[in-house]
């Protein structure tokens, strides 16, 4: 079997483990796992209401996703898309209330403090890495905490103690009535085409520029990059920032699409998180990051159909989630096992 | 509140807060310390809560009051087995550990919940009706100062958290057991060579961890949120990450950096009528320990380094 395949099926075999598992959890607890899993197809595509929803649920993941593939794409892990998408989510929802400007200005000026916000976050973990040789693992750990308690504070100042801020302006929100007509009235918003736009230049810094060439080297071997004249440190806090750009985006999704504002949290979001899970699915390229989010932001919405109708807590799915990212991690004996079954079939 | 009086509540207080911490910690430096990323901490110690508290709850009756630990031991015994799947997938599939760290939070979180709700028809427990308690240590407590300071208002767990750290350091740097442990962190290849098994070792170290956070969690499910559920543990295990490494992977150390998270935090919650310290803004003192972290591994406060061969699987007769 060549190494192509090879790299699509772990994913496949991955997913279909997890469904598989997660139906023996089902029957194990006492549930039907066929009505489990109708009642989780209906939550996704039952009606247009959900298939709005879903794609709606599906635009953060796609950006959390796309963070986290950048930087692995550069030899970096990331694991701080989380506290980088709060920033982004308090910049976005702050500027889309406070300042009063044309649409055709405020919605991108919103983006783009999102993308800054979140950019700066990165950009701390970069620094750190280049400067102080930080593991970005821990220090990104570390800031994401930081993010979430800096930014329940500052909530808390701009607000007069209160919960949440005011509404985004009209001028800067992401929905749009069209979009909401076409689909029931769900909450799907202009934000997904943003996030494809994203996939995009993605693909183009990466694929198409000198500088992607650069990043991606860096991510390869970092010495063979210093030997051929490349600043390794340079690249490191460029990527951390271009990654953290996407995060920021992300949160952005969530303060001038979702939710309309930004309110005080008990917990991550979650999104980062999932954002690993989605990334890896993807094998971290942007087209595979567009599948990732797809199956678990339709995961992720469809679950909430599964009590009212098959009487089943939601957390099934994310248990789900859980064992697919554990699955794709562990691919190393999946391809063992691939690698004997090839071999046994040329033996024949 | 004078002086004194600021003390006597501020030092029992952040002992408290540190016992679940030095718990977790300690588990996480044994994991780390064999060369295995002790990322999943904080999904182990959910599961430690989770079990805690359900036995807590289904076998108060049977017990009384001792069932906390009944309830602990549970846990000891769940969290070691639920870290089997990061030793499996860390050792023997060779997964990358800091994505398996993050599967395993995940799955620990999605699991308890799914668990609460399949026995409980609800989103949280109920509360429990045996807390650990504290008590006051006779004779030592009427020492001046000392006394009130800290034998006053002791939780017996905390005592025992004291012992499992010292323990962990004299385990890990007087015992043969120990200085293999490190060994095969530090150059699993050189270890290997001179006979010892690594993947055991690494499988040892990861149950041990898997053990200590469990009772971690159980003992901050009993101690502060009295119940489970979804937001339980929200980061109590990161900040042990975050107390072993501003501990420098050193037991005593570790120990050291918990309480002094548990100051940090004793001043967050309760720092509102303390003089001076009712000045600093609250969201300084919840940031203090993650900063601190950052400041540590950037040399500001004394260089931590990791051990050398953490997150590398071993494959045998690889160079």
């Amino acid at each position: 079997m060549n190494s192509r395949v090879v790299n699509i099926l772990v994913p496949v075999i991955s997913i279909i483990i997890g469904l598989i598992v997660g139906a023996i959890v089902m029957l194990v607890s006492g549930y039907d796992p066929v009505q489990g899993y109708i009642a989780l197809w209906e939550g996704i595509f039952g009606d247009s209401y959900s298939i709005g929803n879903t794609i709606r649920q599906i635009t953060p993941y796609i950006l959390a996703g796309l963070a986290v593939a950048f930087a692995f794409r550069t030899g970096l892990f990331n694991i701080g898309v989380e506290g980088q998408l709060l920033m982004g989510w308090l910049a976005a929802a702050w500027v889309g209330y406070a300042v009063d400007l044309p649409r055709i200005i405020h919605l991108p000026l919103a983006l783009l403090a999102a993308a800054a916000a979140g950019a700066f976050w990165a950009f701390l973990v970069g620094f750190l890495k280049a400067r102080f040789n930080v593991h970005e693992v821990i220090s990104s750990i570390m800031l994401n905490y930081t993010a979430l308690y800096v930014m329940n504070a500052i909530i808390k100042q701009i607000t007069d103690g209160g919960y949440k801020t005011e509404t985004v302006a009209e001028t800067a929100t992401l929905r749009w009535q069209w979009l909401r007509d076409i689909t029931d009235n769900s909450s799907l918003h202009l934000g997904i085409i943003v996030a494809l736009l994203m996939v995009l230049l993605m693909w183009f810094i990466l694929e198409k520029t000198t500088r992607g060439y650069e990043l991606k080297s860096v991510g390869f071997n970092h010495h063979a990059s210093e030997y051929a004249g490349m600043s390794v440190k340079k690249n490191i806090i460029l990527a951390m920032t271009i990654s953290g750009v996407f995060a920021g985006l992300a949160g952005a999704m969530e303060a001038l699409g979702t939710y309309q504002n930004a309110s005080i949290k008990a917990a991550m979001s979650g999104i980062g998180f999932d954002g690993i899970a989605v990334a890896l699915l993807g094998a971290n390229t942007p087209l595979g990051v567009v599948f990732g989010a797809s199956l678990f932001g339709s995961l992720k919405y469809g679950a909430l159909n599964m009590p009212n109708a098959a009487g089943i807590p939601e957390e099934i799915v994310s248990i789900i989630i859980a064992l697919i990212i554990f699955f794709v991690a562990s691919g190393y004996i999946i391809r063992v096992v691939l690698e004997k079954m090839g071999k046994k079939k040329e033996a024949k | 509140m004078s002086f004194l009086e600021v003390l006597y509540f501020i030092i029992p207080s952040a002992i408290f807060y540190a016992t679940p911490l030095i718990f977790t910690g300690i588990g996480a430096l044994f994991s780390e310390r064999s060369g295995v990323i002790g990322l999943g901490v904080e999904g182990l110690m959910v599961i430690g809560a989770f079990t805690g508290i359900y036995v807590n709850l289904e076998y108060y009756d049977t017990f009384g009051h001792n069932v906390i630990w009944i309830a602990i031991l549970a846990a000891l015994v769940a969290g070691a087995i639920f870290s089997l799947l990061i030793a499996v997938a860390a050792i023997t599939f060779r997964a990358d550990q800091t994505v398996i760290g993050v599967a395993i939070n995940l799955l620990a979180l999605a699991l308890t919940v799914f668990l609460v709700k399949l026995i409980y028809q609800k989103g949280q427990t109920d509360m429990i009706e045996a807390p650990i308690r504290r008590f006051e240590i006779p004779y030592l407590s009427d020492i001046p100062f000392l006394g009130p300071l800290l034998f006053h208002d002791v939780y017996s767990v905390s005592i025992l958290a004291f012992i499992v750290a010292i323990g962990a350091w004299f385990v890990l740097y007087k015992m043969p057991f120990g200085l293999r442990l490190r060994s095969v962190g530090e150059h699993p290849m050189a270890a290997d060579t001179m006979g010892i098994n690594v993947a055991r070792t690494r499988y040892i170290a990861v149950m041990i961890s898997g053990a200590l956070a469990g009772v971690g969690g159980a003992v901050f499910a009993q101690t502060i949120p009295l119940d489970f559920s979804a937001t339980t543990i929200t980061g109590q295990g990161f900040i042990a990450i975050a107390a072993m490494i501003f501990g420098k992977w050193n037991p005593l150390g570790t120990l050291g950096a918990a309480l002094f998270f548990g100051l940090a935090q004793t001043l967050s919650n309760g720092g509102g009528s303390i003089p001076y310290i009712q000045d600093i803004p609250l969201v300084i003192l919840q940031i203090l320990p993650y900063v601190l972290t950052i400041l540590a591994l950037a040399g500001f406060i004394g260089k931590a380094t990791s051990p050398k061969a953490v997150g590398i699987p071993y494959v045998k007769g690889k160079r």
